[in-house]
């Protein structure tokens, strides 16, 4: 995104030219944006117990277009998403950026158990469950240190990684489910982002 | 965890079957069951450990809001704690407490019978004593948000 200064008629016009990747993590963080309004949406029985939907998104991401595509889309996602519900810079925010850098952290530090082909031992199924279980860890550490100051909280954490284990494994199934369809038309299978 | 691969997976991305939960167990390569074992021990190893901390190891007997003993939840003894109405009885046995005998007129420490659980509390108002058990870590009674 290198922005350039065109100077028609004395009105200084910024144009940003924008490449075919940007809208692809455009209309990606989009779908994912929505995924995780839907999952606002749902009732659970615990606060901080979510299907988390909107990692689908970020597991196809990152198997399709790579690590850095997978943390620009998450990345906007947890911003966009924190500001049209109202949560920005609220603790929710930080619990789920928090979460977010903790499970991208995760995907990249797992992702080689997945390159050996077609007939790989793991599958996208793994990665959204170490996603999943990073995501809880990360949120976890973070109320311990920040919110609630006291080791009470982790009396919550075998059923947060109960949630962890059961989303993450339907979440992974949909995301293989996805990636088992032929990427589409004009879509690289990988690129790597700086 | 290194791949160690296991036997290849069944290549079930193009050969479709007609069962629905099937295509989804097509989806779980050997490595997934794996992952999937280990996530589960994990959840089974973590319900202990986070809620383990429950083990009652002393007693804490509190006169005039002064702590008056500590008494060690591994061997019998009875205490008597003076107070202002007469003395308080209390009996420790391996992992409980409880007080036996009390001055006070309605007796409601003495009806709560044996306390075994951190954070349990049997408070002789009347003759300004409580009994408190207590764990490794000192738990909160309650929360408030």
């Amino acid at each position: 995104m290198t922005p350039s200064v065109t100077d028609p008629a004395g009105t200084r016009v910024l144009t940003i030219p924008l490449s075919a990747e940007d809208h692809r993590i455009a209309w990606l963080a989009a779908a994912a944006i929505g995924l995780s309004l839907v999952d606002a949406a749902i009732p659970t029985p615990l606060p901080g117990i979510k299907p988390g939907l909107a990692n689908i998104v970020t597991l196809v991401v990152l198997l399709r277009f790579g690590w850095g595509a997978a943390v620009w889309v998450t990345g906007l996602r947890v911003l966009a998403g924190s500001l049209l519900l109202g949560q920005f810079l609220a603790p929710g925010f930080f619990l789920s950026a928090t979460g977010a850098l903790a499970s991208l952290l995760a995907l990249g530090l797992a992702r080689p158990l997945l390159r050996a082909g077609p007939g790989a031992a793991f599958g996208p199924v793994s990665l959204s469950i170490i996603a999943a279980f990073a995501h809880m860890a990360g949120q976890l550490l973070l109320a311990r240190l920040w919110l609630i100051p006291h080791d009470g909280v982790f009396l919550l954490a075998p059923l947060f990684a109960c949630a962890a284990l059961f989303f993450g494994t339907v979440n992974g199934l949909i995301a293989a489910r996805i990636l088992a369809e032929p990427p589409p038309a004009g879509a690289p299978m990988e690129t790597d982002h700086a | 965890m290194s791949a160690s691969s296991p036997p290849p997976a069944s290549p079930g991305a193009a050969t479709r079957p007609p069962a629905d939960w099937r295509l989804w167990l097509g989806l779980l390569r050997p490595g997934d069951w794996l992952t999937l074992g280990l996530g589960a021990a994990a959840c089974a190893a973590l319900f202990p450990l986070a809620w383990q901390g429950g083990r009652a190891e002393k007693a804490v007997v509190r006169s005039g809001g002064q702590v008056f003993a500590e008494l060690d939840l591994q061997q019998h003894r009875t205490l008597e704690v003076p107070g202002p109405l007469g003395s308080t009885v209390i009996t420790v046995e391996p992992g409980r407490a409880r007080v036996a005998a009390d001055p006070g007129p309605r007796q409601y420490c003495v009806r709560q019978g044996w306390l075994a659980r951190p954070g349990e509390i049997a408070i002789c108002a009347p003759n300004h004593v409580s009994l408190q058990i207590a764990g490794r870590t000192s738990a909160y009674d309650s929360l408030s948000y």
